[in-house]
């Protein structure tokens, strides 16, 4: 969870990763679920002639937001107080959290219905909430599967995509459907959650979000979902808490055309999601009367301020990088220790929580670049990546191993002499390692690579060498051919 | 054209065959090629693992050993990915502006093969001949930096006597990322598990790409596994012909 509280490293990836990997339901699981929802993207936006024009528009209106900030977010804060909410600031998570436990309580409220928000789980809500002996209920099916089996989430959209029917089936059987004969039928689970659920939202006083929009322009904060849940928590108790990130901002409410086009088309493959839910302070007599909107720094001004990080806030949470990834979708969400795991997560959290904190998530990519082609809002990820890289082995200091290794590799590949003369060393090193003409087990970081791979030996003569050994037959021959003529 | 072969360090050290068949190549189709014996490594793999500041000198050689070449031509999609993409941003972090002013100038000039092929040349039967079961693995870089598109797969399609098939998710990472396949080699091998399981399904005995690198990964995957099926550079196959 990305929380200052937290100060120490997060688990380093590999690690992490290893013991994802060597799950084979997992595996499965991830493979299905994001192979799916990748053709259901691919084929929706294959069907729009303007997608590029789409996403050039999502991204000039992020950088735009992001340049004027200041400016936005005074706006709408003046907008929302227009419209009869109240507006909070929040440095970081512990802020957040002492603000929204506050009003929770001034409402009276011992129980809150939450619709899915990654912000909220960002700052550790649910957790702060029940040390002021407050229950949180998640309504969203996913976030309920994985706040009833006390794990975190593995995916921004589909928390749960660690999880198949049968093991869900076994979680319910556990806690919400106790005595139910319940089988692993999509529609008799579906069933089960939403008897459970429906009472939750008919008794609760209090529900809190997270916003996909804030307008500055107008004051409106939009929610997007599958499931009616969010509608429920948006308009049955009388008050609604909001968590939104700074960055989430639009300038106008113009703006929607965009980003209800990129957003259902990216995230779960459709072309309008079930529920877009809009609301612009309070109505007197229709739905929550008492609304508060919690702005939410907790490091993202941090990462403003730097020029290339900065697209990282463009995001508009869509999960296309996660499914397109072919680290993601092998690892799952965990092995990121982050609420914003995958390509995203990779240069994102890093800069939420400070580099130094995350050292292994840059590396966590294979620089393949899918995930900028998939993304909306054209967020450079290999570029920021790359930038991340360069921060951290600054960080890492001239000492370190591998900075050593590669000062002296780009020694040996600024000199021909020199890189000739390791071309010759490297063919007599390998030897040791040679067996039946491949080499197949390497000392130090390299074996890496030879535990299950095998790896090309250098051959006898290198191209250079070849090119010379050509040019002077060349020359013999036509020094041949010159004599012949002579004689 | 006089081309300037950028052979690049990974193909001079380990796969000299793929130079030696770029050279008959090209010589072949009636093009003079020169090799410019200064040239080493283009930085990428400083570049890619974070140390930057460390590959300008490697991007300020690069320049001086090709800055009047006609055109460069590299048998490596990854490599003149490294020039085209991130040698402008090398050189605005040296903050020399002779060596931006001489990138912006080169980068021009820099084709991967099969781009000089199809693109600069317009020719796209180069007069092949390679008589086995090929399948084709797009690399990152070729579809993602350089936009090769589908310049290779026709290439391929107009060799004779090929039986050309089509590799199962053609698009996706082969798991090799430089220094990721060291840094995190339990995903980059898992990765490299179902691309070998994509290649076996073709029924192909050959996997051909425009770079060596993730031809070295998939071959050390199929080779470690006794797979029976051989990598081979786009190159190698082109340069190929009946008189062979």
């Amino acid at each position: 969870m990305v929380a200052p509280a937290h100060v120490g490293p997060l688990p380093a990836f590999p690690e992490a990763a290893k013991t994802a990997l060597a799950d084979t339901q997992l595996r499965r699981n991830l493979a299905k679920a994001t192979t799916t929802i990748r053709s259901k993207r691919g084929n929706v936006v294959g069907e729009l002639p303007d997608w590029e024009e789409l996403r050039a528009a999502g991204a000039a209106i992020k950088a735009d937001v992001m340049r004027h900030l200041d400016r936005y977010l005074l706006q709408l804060e003046e907008s929302v107080i227009h419209a009869g909410g109240q507006v909070h600031w929040a440095r970081d998570a512990v802020e957040a959290n002492a603000i929204i436990t506050g009003l929770v309580q001034a409402a009276g409220a011992e129980r809150v219905v939450k619709v899915k928000s990654l912000t909220t789980d960002e700052i550790g809500l649910n957790a702060a909430l029940r040390r002021a002996g407050i229950t949180a209920v998640e309504t969203d099916l996913a976030e309920l599967i994985i706040q009833l089996a006390d794990e975190s989430s593995s995916h921004i959209l589909v928390p749960a995509i660690h999880k198949n029917r049968s093991e869900i089936r076994d979680l319910f059987r556990r806690t919400i459907a106790r005595d139910e004969d319940l089988s692993d039928e999509p529609q008799q689970l579906t069933a089960a959650a939403r008897r459970y659920l429906r009472a939750q939202f008919l008794a609760a006083e209090v529900a809190i979000s997270g916003a996909n929009f804030g307008v500055a322009e107008t004051g409106t904060v939009a929610v997007v979902e599958s499931e009616g849940n969010g509608r429920m928590c948006l308009t049955l108790p009388r008050t609604l808490i909001t968590v939104m990130g700074i960055e989430k901002i639009i300038p106008t409410f113009q703006d929607f055309e965009v980003f209800l086009q990129l957003l259902p088309r990216s995230s779960t493959g459709e072309r309008m999601n079930p529920y877009t839910s809009l609301w612009t302070g309070v109505t007197p007599g229709d739905g929550p009367q008492t609304f508060h909107l919690v702005l939410l720094d907790n490091g993202r001004t941090q990462v403003l301020a730097d020029e290339v990080g900065r697209q990282a806030l463009h995001c508009i949470r869509c999960s296309a990088c996660l499914n397109i990834c072919p680290v993601y979708s092998r690892t799952g969400g965990h092995a990121y220790g982050s609420v914003y795991p995958g390509p995203i997560g990779a240069i994102l959290t890093p800069q939420l929580v400070g580099i130094e904190r995350a050292k292994t998530l840059p590396y966590a990519s294979s620089l393949c670049g899918a995930c900028y082609e998939v993304c909306p809002v054209k967020i450079n990820i290999p570029d920021v990546l790359l930038h991340l890289r360069g921060q951290i082995t600054a960080h890492a200091g001239a000492l370190n191993p591998e900075a050593i290794v590669m000062r002296q590799l780009a020694a040996i590949f600024a000199s021909p002499k020199r890189y000739e003369r390791a071309q010759k060393l490297g063919r007599q090193g390998q030897r040791v390692f040679m067996h039946d003409g491949v080499i197949d087990h390497l000392p130090g970081m390299l074996a890496g690579w030879t535990h299950a791979r095998d790896l090309q030996a250098l051959p006898n003569q290198t191209f250079r060498e070849w090119w010379r050994q050509r040019q002077r037959e060349n020359e013999r021959a036509s020094e041949g051919g010159r004599e012949k003529e002579i004689g | 054209m006089r081309v300037a072969l950028f052979i690049t360090c990974f193909n001079d050290t380990l796969f000299p065959d793929v130079g030696i068949a770029t050279t008959r190549l090209l010589e072949r189709l009636g093009h003079t090629v020169q090799f410019p014996q200064a040239q080493t490594c283009c930085g990428q793999m400083h570049y890619n693992t974070g140390y930057q500041r460390e590959s300008i000198p490697l991007v300020r050689h690069f320049v001086e050993v090709f800055g009047d070449a006609e055109v460069v031509v590299a048998p490596s999609a990854s490599c003149v990915g490294m020039v085209r993409e991130l040698y402008p941003k090398a050189a605005a972090l040296s903050g020399d502006e002779r060596l931006i002013t001489a990138v912006r100038d080169l980068v021009p000039r820099v084709d991967e093969l099969g781009e000089f092929l199809v693109k600069r040349t317009g020719i796209v039967d180069v007069g092949a001949y390679f008589p086995h079961r090929v399948t084709y693995h797009a690399t990152c870089h070729s579809l993602r930096v350089l936009h090769v598109g589908d310049i290779p797969w026709r290439l391929l399609q107009a060799v004779k006597g090929i039986d050309l098939v089509e590799l199962p998710n053609v698009r996706e990472c082969c798991g090799f990322g430089g220094t990721f396949a060291v840094k995190n080699a339990d995903t980059s091998v898992a990765m490299l598990g179902d691309k070998v399981r994509s290649v076996l399904d073709t029924g192909a005995e050959v996997v051909c790409a425009a770079d060596t690198s993730c031809l070295m990964h998939i071959g050390g995957g199929l080779h470690r596994l006794r797979a029976g099926v051989r990598t081979i550079h786009l190159a190698e196959i082109l340069a190929n012909t009946e008189e062979d």
